[in-house]
């Protein structure tokens, strides 16, 4: 079957700085795929490029077999900070994507559309609140349900529950999942946190430590579906996969060493001679030593 | 109660408090007429009425009273011309204000997008917008009588019609005080995080969508911060305005008076044009918190 998205040795730097280098990724329709990497790797620059917002320096990044040229409203994207117009209501907010989107449909229509997708997020009674009155985990329901609304071909989500706490975290989560046994449409996740990935995804792909970061052997997840959080956890599949996507992160971690370079002040510990005859009233001058010293951490 | 009285000290009788020590201050500088009996040359006991204390000339709150009671407790009436009732003077600067503002903030606006959304654009015209932002009312008047100077509009059907001078005020009120609305827009429009430009990119809205969807209500509470500065100004320039082309209103009235040596009506326009100042600035406050929030 021809992948939905394919990534083929792509690399990306900023400022002369490698940032990911030779990613290769192919994603089948219907597949559900987590990235796991530590933050500050470059997952973000990797959802951004797969989003057209940014252009690759090297490789090719094929979408249903054509190169993406930059953005579209065929990848859904969910931003890690939400990015909801605070100026609209949620329903506007949606409304904006999906009057964007489906031009030729009649008001009511596109209205219904809205109303199905913020019922999905189960946000229908907060349709007419702006954003700056919602929690945070509504607020990022709000963003599932505009990429939603526009019926993508692929959901890409930027770290999508990084903001929130742990027990909102734990709803949103399973409500990804339910919306997503329900629409099997193609996602990739993208997280730091591991378990996230594993209770979601089809499959778990580590993102190395950066700079020059790039996508590590893939752990597929065999567990059945439905997940449920609970039994889930003393699954020893579960702990298994944990623990080869773990290993792999802790071990690009140590491979990382790190040279830090500290100014240090030695104090002057010399007894003051109270012999000597004081000019002013001030106290006597210290000199403190100066030195420059590089430690290696690792 | 004591939370009540407690409000009550701070918005209205430390203020009131304020206003008595000024008045007081301005009371014991300014002057009071003394009379004496002094024998003129001839031999004859003649009243002789002199001005004395600090600033002889400056008159004295019961004198700058007396001499305004006329025209504040007849706020509207029209005797003539330039002898009108404060707020009639008020309401003649007001209209010249707002048409001054409008067209003000209808240039700065556009303009001010245009310095936000184009780097070449901003480098090209911001130098220029530094020099002339601080040049003085007091300069753009007379460029503004030149600029007019051949210029007369009737407006069919109103018997509306504005000279050369009405122009050139209108003209010297714009220029001045477009340019906090001007940088405001632009910085507003700079300041729209990248994350609503990309949900702009991803949905590809159009130019025009981009524009109001996103771009207008983002740099709005910058935007009506200008405004709020632009107002402010655009008052200020007012009494260089009408003073210049004497055209009847609180600043002409208060430089006619000066000429004619009617000294406590420059009190009583001073304090009017800081009233309205302030009442204008206060009502654009409300309008910018407004703003704010969304």
């Amino acid at each position: 079957m021809e992948p939905l998205l394919h990534l083929d040795h792509v690399s990306k730097s900023f400022g002369g700085q490698c940032v990911l280098k030779d990613i290769c990724l192919s994603i089948q329709p219907g597949e559900f795929v987590a990235i796991v990497g530590y933050s500050g790797t470059g997952k973000t620059t990797l959802i951004n490029l797969i989003a057209g917002l940014i252009a690759p320096d090297s490789g090719t990044i094929l979408l249903n077999g054509k190169p993406v040229r930059g953005p579209g409203p065929d990848r859904g994207i969910v931003f890690q900070n939400y990015s909801l117009l605070p100026w609209m209501t949620v329903f506007e907010n949606v409304m904006l994507a999906v009057d964007q989107v489906f031009p030729g449909w009649s008001p009511a229509k596109k209205a219904e559309q809205v109303e199905k997708y913020l019922g999905m997020v189960k946000l229908a009674p907060a349709r007419d609140k702006r954003p700056g009155e919602l929690s945070g985990g509504m607020r990022q329901r709000v963003s599932v349900a505009r990429a939603l609304s526009t019926e993508p071909g692929i959901l890409l989500l930027d770290e999508p529950l990084g903001a929130l706490d742990a027990l909102t975290r734990a709803t949103l989560q399973e409500e990804i999942l339910s919306i997503w046994e329900r629409d099997k449409r193609t996602v990739l996740l993208i997280t730091n946190d591991t378990d996230e990935g594993i209770l979601l995804a089809d499959r778990i792909i580590p993102l190395s430590m950066g700079p020059g970061a790039t996508l590590g052997p893939e752990v597929p997840v065999p567990l059945a579906r439905p997940r449920d959080r609970k039994s889930v956890n003393h699954d020893p599949g579960f702990k298994e996969i944990r623990s080869r996507v773990l290993n792999y992160l802790l071990d690009q971690g140590a491979l990382q060493k790190t040279r830090l370079s500290l100014k240090l002040r030695l104090p002057d510990i010399l007894p003051e001679d109270l012999n000597s005859p004081r000019v002013s009233r001030r106290h006597p001058l210290r000199r403190g030593e100066e030195r420059r010293e590089t430690v290696e951490v690792g | 109660m004591s939370f009540l009285r407690k409000i009550h000290a701070d918005t209205l009788i430390l203020p009131l408090l304020g206003v008595a020590a000024i008045v007081l201050l301005w009371a014991m500088i300014s002057g009071h007429p003394t009379s004496k009996q002094v024998k003129d040359e001839w031999g004859d006991t003649v009243t002789v009425t002199k001005r004395t204390g600090i600033s002889a000339d400056l008159p004295n709150p019961v004198e700058t009273w007396r001499a305004s009671k006329n025209y504040i407790l007849k706020p509207f009436e029209k005797r003539g011309e330039l002898d009108q009732g404060i707020l009639a003077f008020t309401w003649l600067s007001l209209k010249l204000v707002a048409q001054g503002y409008v067209i003000a903030l209808l240039l700065a606006v556009p303009l001010g997008f245009c310095l936000g959304l184009s780097k070449a654009f901003s480098k090209m015209f911001d130098p220029m917008i530094q020099i002339l932002r601080p040049v003085s009312p007091l300069a753009w008047l007379p460029l503004g009588m030149v600029i007019f100077l051949s210029a007369k509009w009737n407006i069919p059907g109103t018997g509306v019609s504005y000279t050369a001078s009405d122009l050139a005020a209108i003209f010297t009120i714009a220029i001045c005080s477009m340019w906090p609305t001007v940088l405001n827009t632009a910085m507003g429009v700079r300041a729209i995080p990248q994350d609503y430009l990309n949900v702009a990119r991803v949905l590809k809205l159009s130019r025009t969508k981009t524009l109001f969807k996103i771009l207008i209500p983002g740099s709005l509470p910058y935007m009506f911060t200008g405004f709020r500065l632009s107002l402010g100004i655009a008052w200020l320039v007012i009494v260089a305005a009408e003073m210049l082309t004497g055209k009847p209103g609180v600043g002409g009235f208060l430089w006619q008076q000066y000429n004619a040596l009617s000294y406590a009506h420059i009190i009583l326009c001073i304090v009017t044009i800081g009233l309205v100042g302030f009442v204008l600035d206060r009502l654009m406050s409300l309008v910018e918190s407004r703003f704010r929030t969304a």
